[in-house]
């Protein structure tokens, strides 16, 4: 192919965009001149160019178009129908451009049939197409019709009027606004040779109020431009990163020589070389525009089709970003737009049933903010139906419906990413087949990218995309595993913890081992811990033998998961240029890509995305559930348990956090006292209680024991074997009849019985649970909040055995009106995560009510204990903060607050 | 008719860049070499097919290094051992091909060329375009191509 026909095309298909969009301004504010005059122009000088390089099909279909637009430019009214045929001659020519781009030749073929219909309508007299008048946009705030004598040639208003009553129209879904439109006619039915000048400052004011010219007045500014292959930038961004490379080593020589002559221009070279990589970086930068240009056209077409009226309102289109990032957001946007346009916004009739403009709205802005771009798409639509979500979320299954009961509407909402979702009722064209949504999730992710919704039933949605500014360089953490470094992209790191075996003792971080699989404390929360170095050898869990004892823990969270990274050494970070693996290296999943540091060695960049699914099992499943990690994971904390087998081979299991030591007793010890088994423990006799009628007590070999304290008291759970330890999401299925038992729950897969220790702790001491010591004074009396039916009944028997009289409520508004009805409440302990009103609101809402509530000793059980939760709880005046699973630590708590503070508040 | 040939040689003679693995002098055509250079720094990439040797920096690029031994299944060379490295390039990507020692470049004709050797291990002989009788040893003609169609093909034959 010549260069000369090359650039044809690129140039044509530019051209051709351009009218698209100008056609679509064009539509809606006909009166425009300038726009038109441009338009002409264009398409002039395709049909020009085409007619040079002997192209006749392309030329006889552009000049046929260009006919057409010439009567607008004479002041032929511009109707839907006109412009329509004329985008579908666009299109037409687009794909003679591609066929021409792909063989060299133009295509065989005939256009006889769209020519046909354009020249008809070119020849067609003016009255037969007037009374599909322009669309005009209802927001338009239209200058009052024009009150003159009038020229020879025009036609009153009311003749116009009636022309348009009488004549059928064929683009009803325009028709609620005939009047104002109407309104403006004089100035198409303007002799030709008047048009252009009468009609510039009539157009200048129609314009600037409508509101779809906001992108700019007239073709943008002509800034000095000239094209360049993209080839041609990628490769001068390798030599300047090969440049910094070498000014990087030329700099490591100068440190070690003393020779300050060498060293004014090094500097120089310096500043230089940083100022090339700026320059370099920016030519890569494009205005997102760019991905726009064909959205107005988009929802012009869907607005025909679908049968409503939408207006496309775009603002800061100029804002630049990479354009690789570009590429690949362009799809997902479009993809976005065509949503809105189908499922946000409703059909004109209920739009006026509700009171809304009849027309529609999508707003697409984009701004910088710090070092992301965020781009928003709003509607004005009718929302998103949280409830039609919810209930197909359950349908289909994704998360229990407890769970999703629990959700805030954000989350919920997210759930419209899921492969195949969709609540439309039917399925049109354009959307409704729940495909599309979930590639626009993964496709922003991939570039390290989020997404949010917000939405208000009957008001709108808006859907909010932040990503990075550019891919091609980001900060990472250089790290050290064995004899190798590598980068850690920095927005996966959370913190860095050093651990070190010796230093266990006092008080450093330790790594610790569950059955060999090693774990960190980190407040208060267990982390699963990879060796980069065992993954590197393609291994998740960390072998046996292996030294894992000291180094730097980097921890990671990627979607809801958070592990930690064994290093041996961190070195610093760097702002790095990603370069993409090689095609031989791209299926593994640990790399996310490699690059070279200032020293001029090549390192890989770990791909957290590929550690984490090494990790877990898999960090897709359950995307949606796991995408909002702290918010589901403070609604639903996990319960340590501690499972063993009592009676007749079931599990049984028990909290951790109510246990006190594990033990295994020599059988041959237990003694019997007035027909009770007893061991001597500890210099003291404690009584042990079997976990389940049917368990016999051993009486030879080794008999496994729970023990439970309390004070200087004790007891020993009799069970046959202990199991083991899991962290699990306590759902309580089946609510147990017994005494003994809270329920059933699954636990690992295996139905397990959660005991009661309530039931346990009278058999061993009667009067354990009657809160002996302090039988003499008046107990105090305690209200326990927790949305958990579970939590309330395992804390009840220890607050109970503390010596509190305890009540229980299930919310914070049940809660309030316990405390409000009953004087006798000396302090609360409340959960502070609970759905719907947290415990804060509760805690506000005592402080707010005054008098006796105002000044209640609150403490509050939380799964987190972050620092914004403190300055909270201190804001309320919330005695204490304990994690939901700390036992002793509550009860501390509540001592502290001790005798003085009962006594105030009493 | 050798004579003819001979006559005829410079219009369809082809350079090859030689380089040695062992005792073996290899062949690759003078089109495709795009560098000859000592490879150092060489990161290892984990996880990798066994033929990949890792990355390297070659003036500022990221290049994948291929070891040629391996790919030919012959033992690794003995650590310390001087190698050299051939640039190649396909698809855009370019590779480095890890040899032990690099010779000169040959003009051969057509007259010495033969095909594989039926005899040849299979591994070898998807690999070679022929043989070159030379004057008391052998060359063989590497396909570049083939010898850079590794790892995809390993990879799409497990997932089937």
């Amino acid at each position: 192919m010549d260069d000369l026909l090359r650039e044809f095309l690129v140039e044509s298909a530019e051209h051709l965009d351009t009218v698209d969009a100008e056609l679509v301004r064009f539509e809606q504010d006909p009166n425009n001149q300038q726009i038109l005059r441009n338009i002409f122009r264009l398409v002039h000088t395709i049909k020009g160019t085409c007619g040079f390089l002997g192209l006749p099909r392309l030329e006889a279909l552009a000049h046929a178009a260009e006919t057409l637009m010439g009567r607008f430019r004479d002041g032929y009214p511009v109707s839907g129908a006109s412009v329509t045929l004329i985008l579908a001659t666009l299109d037409r020519l687009k794909a003679i451009l591609g066929d021409l781009e792909a063989t060299g030749a133009e295509p065989a073929g005939s256009d006889d049939d769209l020519i046909g219909a354009l020249e008809k309508m070119a020849s067609d007299d003016a009255p037969a197409a007037a009374p599909a008048p322009a669309p005009a946009p209802a927001a338009i705030v239209l200058p009052p019709p024009v009150e003159r004598e009038l020229k020879p040639g025009e036609v009153s208003l009311d003749e116009l009027e009636r022309a348009f009553m009488e004549a059928p129209g064929p683009d009803d879904f325009f028709a609620p606004e005939p009047a104002p439109a109407v309104a403006e006619e004089p100035a198409f039915e303007m002799p030709a040779e008047e048009a252009p000048e009468p009609a510039a400052p009539r157009a200048a004011a129609a314009s600037s109020a409508a509101p779809a010219s906001e992108g700019g007045e007239g073709p943008i500014a002509k800034v000095q431009t000239i094209r360049v292959n993209v080839d041609t930038i990628e490769h001068l961004m390798t030599m300047v990163s090969e440049l910094v490379l070498t000014r990087n080593q030329l700099l490591e020589i100068a440190r070690r020589h003393e020779d300050s002559g060498y060293k004014v221009p090094l500097q120089r070279l310096s500043h230089v070389t940083a100022e090339l990589q700026e320059g370099v970086m920016k030519t890569r930068m494009q205005p997102i525009g760019n991905a726009w240009q064909k959205l107005p056209r988009v929802v012009r077409d869907l607005s025909a089709e679908l049968g409503k009226g939408i207006e496309l309102v775009m603002s800061g289109a100029e804002t630049e970003l990479d354009r690789q990032v570009l590429d690949v957001i362009k799809d997902p946007l479009t993809h976005m737009v065509r949503n809105s346009a189908d499922h946000g916004i409703e059909s004109t009739n209920e739009r006026v049933k509700a009171g809304k403009p009849a027309r529609g709205t999508i707003r697409l802005s984009a701004y910088h903010e710090g070092g992301t771009i965020t781009i928003e798409i709003a509607d004005d639509g009718k929302g998103l139906d949280l409830a039609a979500i919810r209930k197909k979320a359950v349908e289909r299954g994704l998360a229990p419906a407890a769970e999703i009961e629990k959700m805030t509407d954000a989350q919920v909402a997210k759930f419209i990413f899921h492969a195949g979702f969709s609540t439309a009722k039917a399925v049109t064209s354009v959307s409704g087949r729940g495909v599309g949504m979930d590639v626009v999730k993964t496709n922003i992710e991939t570039i390290g990218g989020v997404v949010d919704i917000a939405t208000e039933l009957g008001r709108g949605t808006t859907f909010t995309i932040k990503i990075p500014l550019t891919l091609a360089i980001v900060s990472a953490l250089i790290v050290k595993a064995g004899a190798q470094r590598y980068a850690v992209p920095q927005i996966a790191v959370l913190e860095l913890v050093r651990v070190d075996a010796k230093g266990a003792k006092e008080g450093a971080n330790a790594i610790e081992r569950i059955n060999g699989a090693p774990v960190l404390r980190l407040r208060e929360r267990l982390l699963p811990i990879v060796t980069l170095e065992g993954l590197m050898r393609g291994q998740a869990t960390v072998e046996e033998g292996e030294v894992v004892e000291s180094g730097f823990v980097v921890v990671a969270q990627v979607g809801r998961q958070r592990f930690g990274v064994l290093v041996d050494e961190v070195f610093h970070t760097e702002e790095i240029v990603v370069k993409p693996m090689s095609s031989k290296l791209r299926h593994i999943p640990l790399f996310a890509g490699n690059t070279i540091l200032g020293d001029g060695a090549v390192v890989l960049i770990v791909d957290p995305n590929g550690v984490a699914k090494l990790v877990g099992q898999s960090a897709q499943s359950g995307a949606v559930a796991e995408s909002e990690a702290e918010e589901v994971e403070a609604g639903d904390a996990k319960a340590t348990l501690l499972v063993f087998k009592g009676g007749a081979g079931g599990f049984k299991a028990v909290p951790l956090s109510l246990v006190t030591r594990l033990e295994e007793i020599d059988a041959a010890k237990i003694e019997w006292l007035g027909g009770r088994p007893l061991i001597q423990y500890r210099g003291r006799l404690m009584p042990l209680v079997p976990a389940d009628p049917t368990i016999a007590l051993r009486t030879e070999g080794s008999q496994a024991l729970v023990v439970f304290s309390d004070g200087d008291r004790a007891m020993g759970l009799v069970v046959d074997e202990i199991v083991d330890i899991v962290e699990e999401r306590l759902d309580i299925e089946i609510a147990a009849d017994r005494s003994d038992l809270i329920g059933s729950a699954v636990l690992r897969g295996r139905a397990t019985d959660i005991i009661n220790i309530a039931h346990f702790l009278p058999l061993a001491y009667d009067d354990w649970a009657r809160g002996p010591r302090k039988a003499a004074v008046k107990a105090p009396s305690l209200l326990l909040v927790d949305d958990s039916a579970f939590f309330r009944d395992m804390l009840t028997p220890v607050l109970k055995a503390a010596g509190y009289s305890v009540s229980a409520a299930a919310s914070a508004d049940e809660a309030l009106k316990a405390l409000l009805s009953n004087p006798g409440i000396d302090l609360v302990v409340s959960d502070l995560d609970m759905p719907g009103r947290s415990g804060f609101d509760l805690v506000g809402a005592m402080r707010k009510a005054g008098g006796r509530l105002a000044e209640m000793p609150v403490v509050a059980l939380t799964g987190t204990v972050g620092p914004e939760a403190i300055e909270q709880a201190r804001k309320l005046a919330i005695s204490d903060l304990v994690a939901k699973f700390d036992r002793s630590g509550l009860l501390a708590a509540l001592a502290e607050i001790g005798e003085p503070g009962l006594a105030r508040a009493a | 008719m050798q004579a003819a040939n001979a006559n005829a040689a410079p219009a369809d003679t082809t350079d090859y860049v030689t380089v040695f693995v062992g005792e073996t002098m290899f062949g690759l055509t003078i089109d495709r070499v795009h560098d000859v250079f000592v490879p150092a720094g060489i990161t290892p990439v984990p996880l990798a097919p066994k033929e990949i040797v890792g990355l390297l920096n070659l003036r500022g690029r990221v290049v994948t290094a291929l070891c040629l031994r391996r790919r030919l299944s012959l033992p690794d060379r003995a650590s310390g051992a001087a190698q050299m490295a051939i640039g190649l390039e396909q698809a855009g990507e370019t590779f480095a091909l890890i040899v032990d020692g690099v010779g000169e470049v040959l003009k051969l004709g057509a007259e010495t060329h033969e095909p594989v050797p039926i005899n040849l291990d299979p591994r070898w002989r998807d690999l070679s375009l022929g043989v070159h009788r030379l004057d008391g040893r052998l060359l063989v003609i590497l396909d570049v191509d083939a010898l850079l169609a590794f790892g995809d093909a390993g990879r799409d034959a497990k997932v089937a």
